[in-house]
């Protein structure tokens, strides 16, 4: 679990540079993921629904992203991109695949449907955290 | 560069930097926003921009010719994104003049990425063989996946330069992840088929896509928001359809 928090942590960084990200921001960015990492971890042990634990994962992201866009004075996506690639569900990809070329159809629609909803659980995380930081701002004002 | 208005200068600085941005990937409604602001800490009475990942149309007064800006090339470099957002940011606090505006944005576009191609290589290789371990792989792997991931990554960029369709020069560069895969389990260095695909792969996910595409549909840019997941499914698609193929050939 600890060795999976902390490549998480590498990974996102390294992410990080391949998108160009300024050494200074680096850290931020692999935190970030790591804490995705974290949480995905802590909602799965407690048998939590992935599709959810991705949800809530993508949230937190979202949030952070924001905090340290306030802080560091940077748009928000740079943060937010290395945290949410090591959560794009790859291996339901790959699944899906895999047996759509060995035709096994019905497991390969299953694969794929999973993978579909684990995607648009990123989306909608996204959206959750926009949407509240949104209504923060108008309570504010 | 000499100017005949103040005015033009104005468009020029503007559609300069929503250029900058636009072509490193930024989201389409942060570039309209930036312009925007730029635009009006100048000045310009009524700016309007239209923004789309493909073009910029950008008018500054009713009686002022509107411009209209053709982008065609889109690569992801973060820093310039927070170059450009500084930038503007100053503009707004009046700290820079339109002319000093310029002269710093051009130097940014003809800048190098801040990071050499070797270390960029280096880190697709990195993210590929640490994801294997996060996706619970064995380190028995490890060095596989570090080495194709690498060498995919590397094809995708040097496929892109020469072929210039991008869904082609993902396809290929997944093929020969896929090929790799395979032909390092057969010499007996790789173990677990699967996890190395996998992981390999990680570097070709359109992660800025599928980000920036929620983003600027979350912020009204239909048309933004719809094409950049149109370009994101094709990505994911063009990903998978290149290890299908290496599945029905063994």
């Amino acid at each position: 679990m600890i060795v999976q928090i902390l490549t998480n942590f590498i990974v996102s960084g390294a992410f990080a540079v391949i998108f160009n990200v300024p050494l200074n921001s680096l850290l931020q960015c692999c935190l970030v993921g790591m804490i995705s990492r974290l949480l995905l971890i802590l909602l799965d042990s407690n048998n939590i629904d992935a599709v959810l634990a991705t949800l809530t994962a993508t949230f937190f992201i979202g949030i952070i992203s924001q905090i340290f866009a306030k802080i560091y004075k940077m748009p928000t996506i740079v943060f937010t991109i290395p945290g949410i690639i090591p959560l794009v569900p790859g291996g339901l990809a790959y699944n899906a695949t895999r047996n759509f070329v060995e035709d096994h159809y019905d497991l390969a629609i299953q694969f794929a449907a999973r993978a579909l909803m684990t995607a648009g659980a990123i989306a909608v995380g996204l959206v959750l955290s926009v949407a509240l930081t949104q209504i923060l701002k108008i309570r504010k004002a | 560069m000499y100017y005949r208005k103040e005015t033009n200068q104005i468009d020029e600085v503007c559609l300069l930097a929503g250029k900058i941005m636009l072509q490193s990937g930024a989201e389409t409604y942060r570039v309209e926003d930036t312009m925007m602001r730029m635009a009006r800490s100048f000045g310009g009475n009524d700016p309007q921009c239209y923004v789309t990942p493909t073009g910029i149309i950008f008018s500054l007064h009713g009686a002022e010719k509107t411009k209209l800006l053709r982008i065609t090339k889109r690569t992801t470099n973060l820093n310039k994104v927070i170059i450009v957002n500084n930038i503007s940011r100053s503009i707004s606090k009046g700290n820079i003049s339109a002319e000093e505006a310029y002269k710093m944005l051009i130097q940014i576009e003809e800048g190098n990425p801040q990071y050499p191609l070797s270390i960029t290589i280096a880190s697709a290789s990195i993210a590929s063989g640490f994801s294997l371990i996060m996706f619970n792989g064995g380190w028995n792997d490890f060095l596989s996946s570090f080495i194709i991931g690498g060498s995919g990554f590397s094809c995708l960029i040097y496929l892109d330069r020469l072929l210039n369709i991008k869904f082609f020069a993902e396809f290929l560069a997944s093929l020969v992840i896929g090929l790799m895969s395979y032909f390092f389990i057969n010499i007996g260095v790789g173990h677990d088929l699967s996890n190395i695909i996998i992981s390999s792969v990680m570097p070709l996910v359109p992660g800025l896509l599928i980000t920036n595409a929620v983003r600027d549909l979350m912020a009204g840019h239909l048309v933004s928001g719809l094409s950049k997941g149109a370009e994101a499914s094709l990505t994911a698609f063009a990903i998978s359809s290149g290890i299908a193929i290496v599945f029905s050939l063994f």
